[in-house]
């Protein structure tokens, strides 16, 4: 696991495309700039798309943690 | 006036079609990209308070289709043994199969229990999401007319209806414009 602590975990196992971006963009919309959001995903798309997400968007993505079938993604959110 | 502006033109108005412009809508919005749907012909019954429940597909005319039953009958003992079997056989539900009386609504909720099995989000539910992302969804004005649907038919949410010229220029106004036809 990440050494990193998140302000807010947001679990979209199950989900596909595109509810993994769009329930990530809304979570951030609850956190204050520099907080971090932890995203767990089962989809595959989600690990290419949450990237995409974060470079559009001037999230900071920190880290990417593959295991079992997951995608864990740790987001700042922007200032 | 931003800079970009992504625009969707949804023509289609069965179950299947109804999905590329959503979720590219929801999506290019989450971005940040300022997005909007223009819903014509068929595509206004994705935005129709009733016929949005109603939304079909049909094996006719759509060979592309694949034979996929829905992981849960599947996992089912003799059912989905048969539904694999069913699956070999034939790549897709043949064309003729679609006269049978009641097809097209079977198809139809082999599709829907398929997708809710994936965790694809129903039509209404991605709807509500690109409402809540701020896509900026147009009814065609003169496809309103021709199918006689007024404006209070449709869901709540959306833009005054508009036309081709005021769609085409509201999009190239951006520096950036993308337009996208579904």
């Amino acid at each position: 696991m990440a050494g990193i602590t998140a302000d807010k975990t947001l679990d979209t196992s199950g989900l596909n495309c595109p509810l993994p971006v769009l329930k990530t963009k809304k979570a951030l919309e609850d956190l204050q700039g520099g907080q971090i959001l932890e995203v767990i995903s089962t989809d595959p798309g989600s690990k290419a798309d949450i990237p995409a997400f974060c470079q559009r968007t001037g999230n900071e993505l920190l880290e990417t943690v593959e295991e079992e079938g997951k995608y864990i993604f740790y987001i700042r959110k922007k200032a | 006036m931003p800079s970009e502006r992504f625009a969707i033109i949804a023509s289609k108005g069965t179950l299947d079609w109804a999905y590329p412009p959503l979720i590219l809508a929801s999506t290019a919005a989450s971005l940040g990209v300022e997005t909007a749907v223009f819903f014509t012909f068929y595509g206004l019954n994705i935005i129709h308070k009733e016929k949005i429940k109603h939304l079909k597909m049909s094996s006719v005319g759509n060979p592309a289709m694949p034979m996929a039953f829905p992981p849960s009958v599947k996992k089912t003992p003799i059912a989905g043994q048969l539904a694999g079997l069913i699956e070999t056989l034939l790549p897709g539900p043949p064309q003729i199969m679609g006269v049978i009386p009641g097809m097209t609504d079977f198809i139809t909720s082999m599709m829907k229990k398929t997708m809710k099995d994936h965790g694809v989000a129903s039509v209404e539910e991605l709807v509500e999401l690109c409402k809540e992302a701020g896509v900026k969804m147009i009814p065609c004005q003169m496809t309103m007319e021709l199918f006689g649907y007024k404006y209070e038919d449709l869901i709540e949410g959306l833009e005054p209806p508009g036309g081709a010229a005021t769609f085409i220029n509201y999009v190239l106004e951006a520096d950036k414009p993308m337009l996208l036809f579904v």
